[in-house]
């Protein structure tokens, strides 16, 4: 198990907290909660170590899409870095509908 | 989401809507009615394990074990949910404590008057391995809450599938007023696995799925009077179990009571002779 934060700067608001997700095989849950300050902070845990590279270039891709000003939890149980990125898009998709 | 179950939209589409494909949360949200479903200590109370991170292993923010509060069919209701895909749906210190609270919480409503009903969905391997004693202490105190809150209000137990029901928790479930289960559905003391580490292979094949289901797959404990209802994967056909299953209240003797029947039932079986599923049917309609 590995755990690790990431920040980045961010601008827009979001309406309100979603969650998606279960720690199973090759799932995750994500917890995304707004955030007054004008940064995004997540908090990572998962199952497989080393990775950090890779969950760095994943969250890149989605903060450089989506400037949220939002603190995300995500527990992680050996999901692909396409399964994260469908997660983080359908919590976003969550807490503004 | 919600929306997909109301009836207006069943009729629309009145294709089988599977129970088994949904999470806990979903499968709670998709019985009761719409509007009415509230969680109480949800993933953003992060109410989690203190002792699998200890170990190395990822948490989950409700620690597998969704209690939500509404209204099943008109019905004030306690449903709770247990997430077979996180950690086998294995029974924690955190995830069993709100089980057995959420269940005395029910117990204390009906002592004051007021009506409600208590749903669980068993999705579960049993024990916690990794939280041992606390979880075997905590699923103790499961089956004294349903113990009490019987004797006011049918406790119902869903046991829909692919994880099944297992370990303490199959003696949870057999202590529920009311069980409904799919095919899919397997519900037993120790798993497959366990059995053949145990007995060997030659006894019993873990490997073997059709074997697992004619032991101790959802139709055949139907047909062995541990199940109530047999029910397809089905949201719709699972709410109407639900609901016959209220309509019969507060059984005049619970199944764990029956213990002349179920002795006669095992006095009937030799131990000598290799049982198959027909033979324990056969067996179970004499007793």
């Amino acid at each position: 198990m590995e755990t690790m934060n990431f920040e980045y700067p961010a601008t827009n608001a979001v309406a309100h907290r979603a969650h998606v997700g279960v720690v199973g095989s090759g799932d995750l849950e994500v917890l995304l909660e707004p955030s007054p300050h004008d940064f995004a902070s997540v908090q990572v845990c998962t199952s497989v170590d080393g990775y950090g590279t890779i969950w760095k270039a994943v969250l890149d891709r989605f903060f450089a899409k989506h400037s949220i000003k939002s603190t995300i939890e995500i527990n992680d149980f050996g999901a692909t870095p396409g399964m994260v990125a469908l997660r983080l898009e359908q919590a976003l998709e969550q807490s503004t509908t | 989401m919600n929306s997909a179950t109301s009836p207006q939209v069943l009729a629309l589409h009145p294709f089988r809507r599977s129970f088994i494909e949904l999470n806990a949360r979903e499968r709670a949200r998709s019985l009761m009615d719409e509007g009415t479903f509230e969680e109480l200590l949800g993933p953003f109370d992060r109410i989690k394990s203190p002792w699998l991170p200890a170990q190395g292993v990822v948490p989950q923010s409700d620690d597998g074990v969704v209690v939500a509060r509404g209204a099943v069919d008109g019905c004030r209701t306690v449903v709770i949910a247990i997430e077979g895909m996180f950690q086998g749906g294995s029974i924690g210190e955190v995830s069993g404590t709100k089980i057995a609270c959420a269940l005395d919480l029910a117990c204390e409503d009906n002592e004051a008057g007021q009506r409600t009903y208590a749903v669980l969905l068993l999705e579960t391997g049993g024990v916690r391995l990794q939280e041992a004693n606390l979880g075997l202490a905590v699923i103790a105190e499961i089956q004294s809450s349903i113990i009490a809150l019987r004797r006011h209000t049918p406790v119902v137990g869903v046991i829909a599938g692919m994880v099944g029901c297992f370990g303490g928790m199959a003696i949870s479930a057999a202590l529920c007023s009311h069980l409904i289960a799919t095919r899919e559905a397997r519900l037993g003391l120790n798993g497959p696995e366990v059995i053949e580490q145990e007995a060997g292979v030659e006894e019993f094949d873990s490997t073997d799925r059709r074997l697992i289901w004619s032991a101790t797959g959802g139709r055949q404990r139907f047909e062995t009077g541990f199940v109530d209802q047999l029910v397809k994967d089905d949201v719709a056909a699972i709410r109407a179990a639900l609901r016959i299953a209220f309509q019969q209240g507060v059984p005049a003797k619970n199944r764990s009571a029956e213990i002349d029947k179920y002795l006669a039932f095992l006095a009937g079986i030799d131990p000598t002779a290799q049982l198959d599923a027909s033979a324990v049917r056969n067996l179970w309609e004499r007793a």
